[in-house]
């Protein structure tokens, strides 16, 4: 069983890797490139909790291999903040306690960070539809959508 | 209201603020190290083969051909274990079964290899020979003559004659005269209720990394909710002496109950033992659903008497819960927190605890109360609207209050319930109008709150900074909350005290994150530390000023003269003192441990409006209020979160989660597919009401608030899909196929 | 396990006929979870999206022609095949979650043989038909032909879906898909009904194409359901008529999604409620 050479992005970085033909994204993520903030919570896409970008589009690592990343462009929660500046979304997040135990915040940043790239003045609804594959078992969701919908209108004010 | 008349009594500065969490950046940047995120050099990676079988003799075990394979390290089955101790007896046998497979998915061997793929490889090398058995996952029928038996001989002397093996123990509650009283009602609603099992659907699946040295010394890094408690029960599995195993608390990804037992623990310490390696366990979604700790299904009858007015003449339940293959469900709450809200002459229940053919229960938020609450709540709903009656005033006439002598046996002392359902009789929300198809539900709930024991360790830096160790995980904000309380005591800003959570070596015994403990006892403690931290920079000022201990006062992060008389010294800053420690004593620090008691009890009300479509039988939820006694509110942002989250799981419960079970005793929905948990689109909106009455256990007034809030929504849902359906719902989940059935047939 | 990414459809044909146990791989929303599960151990993955042509939408004689690797997001975001066919790309829309959007296509709904899936009774209500390719070359198959029993298709071996042509719309002419599902999202249908219809002049229905999945082991077209309703005004009658043709045309079971009492009866609620907003889509209203 040879392992399969990728060559790809990753948060911006030229980014080498070999895995097994079998291996997903999120396992090459994980076990091989060590950015463990992307998170297993069912490996079925069931979650979210291991959403990413690919090419700027919003999908679960878990369902997809780590060999079809070859000359992608992937971004994970890692490459959300700006070195020690935090993105708005995840500014917000800590202010607003959008947060408990924190294992599906990284899915549900990437996520929200993907809705406001495309609509930045989203209603309640449409945020609640676009992050409906992110469970949240703790917070009953309430501040996190509030989160998001106090994120979009201060990032729309700035601009 | 009630927080205007406390804030008079004390001047808060941190506690009632809403700081950010010190943990927060590294949730939000993905570096928080949870349970599966922790790596160690020549790790391996365990995994285990479980039951396809629901019930059935283990005849044989033949693990010779996965030993052969090549990259596999070790192989463990029951038999490694040997003899334990009698308490963990049942513990490792659901860890890893014995003579039986007791339900599907109870795990029976492990291997520890040097990949995945390997791994998975070697499970499929294993051979099991069973013997498959009659099976039994339903309640009642378990609990009747000729039922498939789990344990032989296990029944306790509490059962009378001619109920099923099954039937392990019964408790029983209450006083006055329930048949008397009955008869002096106006009315009399009899009823059975049924609750479907649920999971506590953390998101983080359960994931440990082992390691065991030949001199005997372990260390596990895990995601619990106690790692105390981990190592205690591992310990007495594995033969060794508590203080040579070292376990260290992941982040925690959710638990709600479910992570206060072990699962995964003890294998993978057999597992580093026999290999010579570190082991790393992650489980599967589908793992976690089939073989972790679900709660109990339920079946419960329920009989209450109520006069014209509302008065409640009587009140009788008896509960049956099954707890899974092994005896402890948590029928005794249950039976304890049925009626607890209420103030009655004549009450009793009877609660029997049932094992079946399913995965052994764990705790799941206020174990045992959401489903007794349902049927208790769903019989005073029905008599209310039966006499026309304003559901809340049934309650606030019946209600309990200070001095009432709870069905369990206290006599209550200040209490929130009354204030809870005055603020919800006062709320907009109870008199906003109503729509085609739409009802409206409301039903309280009650949770002890816990104690037990607690340490904490506070240290002061010599820059005059402060850190404080706890050792319970922080499983919703409680770093925050302990940062607070120490930030208040000592008088200094929030940023000036970091709060970690300490490994097993580090502090004495503490109790698991549970009994919505945490806040109450560990916030306890931690006063009780920084007072101690307090006393010795007072005696250190004191002794630099030449004057007497008691002439010194602590206020406002600084040391003073206590008065006039005392002298005349500028006072001395936290910084000041901690900078000169070397020179009057060494260190200072403050330490606090104690077995807490006196948590005060919680009780809280739920308002909702849902619409249900006549068509589909589909329920959506409208609107959603929750109003409950905190005490104290530390950080009220995550009180509200809580009351949020334990609002939105019993919506679940209510609506669509229950485990599934074929004819075949497999659970048919062991994944986030068809375990349906609500997700963000299901919801509104939840709002929250704090009330504020103060614990009089506590120094700042807190109650535990994590697990009221999951008590009253089955019931109010209920209530509420009820009213909109026009026919009274007594199965949960109230799934659209049910809810479109009752109406079809109310319908006739 | 062996990963290739053919560039052309021939390498790709030629990968899979020299290999058993060989995999298409499309959007992989579901092949993964079968991975991952061990329900499926493939010796051969064949991942067709570096295909030229497969991630496109191409006008064809008045239709759409959408490549098997097109996914669900980028059919939402094609202006015209919103415009033409609202009901197929809202079913395709409704699979999973917006990050399985990113991925699900309209060719793996279809070869993954559910019962329950939410393209397949849109598509074929709209008349769509695949196009096949394979060792022995190319075929055009209608869409209602290619599910054979669940998990299970007509495609011979080494065959797989290149693309899917939804054909011109038609005047006076539209299409909806819904389904029933307990939550709001995230579930697998537990009923649905497609519906494409045109009306003539005087808003009667000049044809009809009435779909329902998860009652039977097929994606099944009801000609009794658009007979129904043939050369009618969409009246509170004839909505009433085709619901019922509808409940009596499926043919479910009781499992964990649901009873065979409630799949009946959803039947003939879905068929009415879609037929309603197919009607109105056909006048040009909004809907």
């Amino acid at each position: 069983m040879s392992r399969i050479h990728v060559t790809t992005t990753v948060n911006g970085d030229a980014t080498e890797f070999l895995c097994d033909a079998e291996a997903t994204l999120l396992d090459v993520l994980r076990d091989e490139l060590g950015l463990t903030g992307t998170k297993e919570g069912c490996g079925t896409g069931d979650c979210g909790a291991c959403s990413v970008t690919v090419d700027g589009r919003l999908v679960c690592s878990c369902l997809m291999l780590g060999a079809e990343a070859e000359g992608r462009e992937i971004t994970t929660i890692e490459g959300m903040a700006a070195g020690d500046t935090l993105h708005p979304l995840q500014q917000k997040f800590i202010e607003m306690a959008a947060l408990q135990c924190g294992i599906c915040t990284p899915g549900i940043l990437v996520a929200a960070k993907s809705l406001l790239e495309r609509n930045p003045d989203p209603s309640e609804e449409e945020v609640r539809y676009w992050l409906a594959g992110n469970l949240c078992r703790c917070t009953g969701y309430d501040k996190i959508i509030r989160a998001v919908m106090e994120t979009a209108a201060d990032m729309r004010r700035a601009s | 209201m009630a927080l205007d008349d406390t804030k008079k009594t004390k001047d808060f500065k941190v506690v009632g603020t809403r700081p950010n969490r010190p943990d927060g950046i590294d949730k939000v940047t993905g570096r928080a190290r949870f349970g599966a995120d922790m790596v160690a050099p020549g790790m391996l990676t365990g995994r285990i083969l479980r039951s396809p079988h629901a019930h059935a003799r283990i005849l044989r075990i033949d693990t010779s051909k996965a030993e052969a394979l090549p990259g596999v390290k070790a192989v463990v089955t029951r038999a490694d274990f040997g003899d334990v101790p009698d308490h963990v007896a049942n513990v490792i046998d659901n860890c890893m079964a014995g003579d039986k497979a007791l339900y599907d998915g109870h795990a029976v061997a492990a291997v520890a290899a040097n990949s995945a793929a390997v791994a998975r490889k070697a499970l499929k090398l294993i051979e099991v020979e069973y013997e498959v058995l009659p099976h039994v996952t339903d309640v009642d029928a378990a609990m009747k003559p000729g039922a498939p038996v789990l344990h032989e001989g296990w029944q306790q002397e509490t059962v009378p004659a001619g109920y099923s093996g099954n039937v392990i123990s019964r408790v029983e509650f209450g006083h006055g005269d329930v048949e008397a009283g009955l008869a002096k009602a106006d009315r009399v609603v009899a009823r059975t209720y049924r609750t479907g099992a649920t999971h506590q659907g953390y998101i983080e699946p359960h994931a440990c990394l082992a390691t065991m040295s030949a001199d005997g010394q372990g260390d596990l890094w895990v995601c619990t909710q106690g790692h105390y408690m981990v190592r205690n029960v591992c310990a007495a599995i594995l033969g060794m002496e508590q203080g040579q195993l070292r376990v260290t608390a992941s982040e925690i990804g959710g638990g709600f109950g479910g992570k206060t037992v072990v699962f995964l623990e003890p294998v993978a310490l057999m597992l580093a033992k026999k290999s010579g390696r570190p082991v790393k366990m992650v489980m599967s979604r589908s793992e976690v659903l089939r073989a972790t700790g679900p709660t109990a299904s339920t079946s419960i009858d329920v009989r209450i008497g109520m006069k014209k007015d509302g008065r409640i003449t009587a009140a009788f339940a008896e509960l049956r819960y099954q707890g899974g293959a092994y005896p402890g469900s948590p029928v005794d709450m249950g039976s304890m927190s049925a009626f607890a809200p209420y103030d009655l002459e004549n009450v009793k229940t009877v609660g029997w605890d049932v094992v079946s053919n399913r995965p052994k229960a764990a705790a799941y938020r206020a174990p045992g109360a959401p489903m007794a609450a349902f049927a208790v709540e769903s019989a005073i709903d029905e008599l209310a609207r039966g006499f026309g009656l304003d559901p809340l005033a049934v309650r606030l006439m019946n209600g309990a209050k200070e001095g009432t002598r709870a069905s369990y046996g206290p006599t209550y002392p200040a209490i929130g319930l009354i204030a809870t359902l005055e603020a919800a009789h006062t709320h907009p929300h109870w008199t906003a109008p109503l729509g085609e198809n739409q009802g409206r539900g409301v039903a309280c709930g009650f949770w002890f709150n816990f104690g037990g024991d607690t340490c904490v360790s506070l240290n002061v830096t010599p820059d005059g900074t402060v850190t404080v160790s706890e050792g319970n995980p922080d499983i919703g904000g409680s770093r925050a909350s302990m940062t607070m309380m120490a930030a208040e005591e000592l008088g200094i800003p929030y940023d000036q005290v970091r709060t970690i959570i300490a490994d097993t070596g580090s502090l004495g015994q503490n109790e698991v994150t549970d009994g919505s403990r945490v806040t109450f006892a560990v916030g306890l403690a931690t006063i009780e530390a920084a007072r101690a931290a307090k006393r010795e920079m007072c005696k250190r000022a004191a002794m630099i000023w030449g004057i007497d201990e008691e002439a010194v006062e602590w206020e406002d992060g600084a040391a003073r003269p206590a008065g006039p008389n005392a002298g005349k010294f500028p006072p001395m800053t936290i910084k000041e003192i901690a900078a000169v420690a070397s020179n009057t004593g060494g260190p200072i620090a403050g330490h606090h441990e104690v077995t807490a008691e006196g948590a005060g009890v919680s009780f809280g009300t739920h308002m909702v409006d849902v619409e249900v479509d006549p068509d589909t039988g589909a329920t959506r939820i409208l609107r959603y209020t929750v109003f409950q006694d905190a005490g104290r509110a530390v950080h009220p942002s995550y009180v509200e979160g809580q009351f949020q989250g334990g609002a939105v799981q019993g919506i679940g419960w209510a609506l669509n989660e229950e485990y599934i079970y074929g004819e075949d005793g497999i659970l048919q929905n062991a994944g986030f597919l068809d375990y349906r948990i609500p997700v963000a689109s299901d919801l509104p909106m939840i709002d929250t009401v704090i009330l504020e009455i103060p614990n009089p256990g506590h120094p700042y007034g807190v109650r535990g608030v994590g697990e009221t809030p999951i008590v009253p929504p089955l019931a109010a849902v209920a209530n509420a899909v009820s009213a909109a359906a026009g026919v009274r719902m007594t199965r949960l989940p109230m799934s659209p196929p049910r809810v479109l059935a009752a109406m079809q047939a109310a319908k006739g | 396990m062996r990963f290739e990414a053919p560039r052309s459809v021939e390498e790709a044909v030629t990968a899979l006929a020299g290999q058993t146990g060989a995999h298409v791989l499309a959007g992989g929303t579901d092949l993964l979870v079968k991975l991952r599960a061990e329900m499926i151990e493939p010796e051969l993955i064949v991942d067709i999206k570096r295909i030229a042509g497969m991630r496109d939408v191409v006008a064809e004689d008045g239709g759409w022609r959408i490549g098997a690797a097109v996914s669900g997001a980028e059919m939402g975001e094609h202006a015209g095949l919103c415009a033409d066919w609202p009901g197929v790309v809202e079913a395709v829309g409704l699979i999973g979650s917006t990050q399985v959007q990113g991925r699900a296509t309209l060719a793996g709904n279809l070869c993954n043989a559910s019962p329950a899936a939410d393209s397949v009774p849109a598509m074929v209500a709209a008349g769509a038909v695949v196009r096949v390719v394979g060792p022995k070359g190319t075929r055009d198959v209608a869409v209602i032909d290619i599910p054979k029993a669940p998990g299970k298709t007509t495609l011979a071996a080494g065959e797989f879906i290149a693309s899917v042509f939804l054909p011109a719309r038609g005047a006076r002419s539209g299409d909806a898909y819904l389904r029933f599902i307990p939550r709001t999202e995230m579930d697998i249908a537990v009923v649905g009904c497609g519906i494409a219809l045109s009306l003539d002049a005087a808003g009667r229905v000049a044809a009809a194409r009435v779909s329902l999945g998860a009652v039977g082991p097929k994606v099944m077209l009801v000609d009794a359901a658009a007979e129904a309703i043939q050369g009618r005004v969409l009246d509170e009658a004839a909505l009433a008529d085709l619901a019922a043709v509808c409940s009596a045309a499926a043919t479910p079971i009781d499992d964990k999604r649901g009873t065979v009492d409630f799949r009946r009866h959803v039947s003939g609620v879905l068929a009415r409620r879609a037929a309603v907003i197919a009607e109105a889509r056909a006048k040009g209203e909004q809907a």
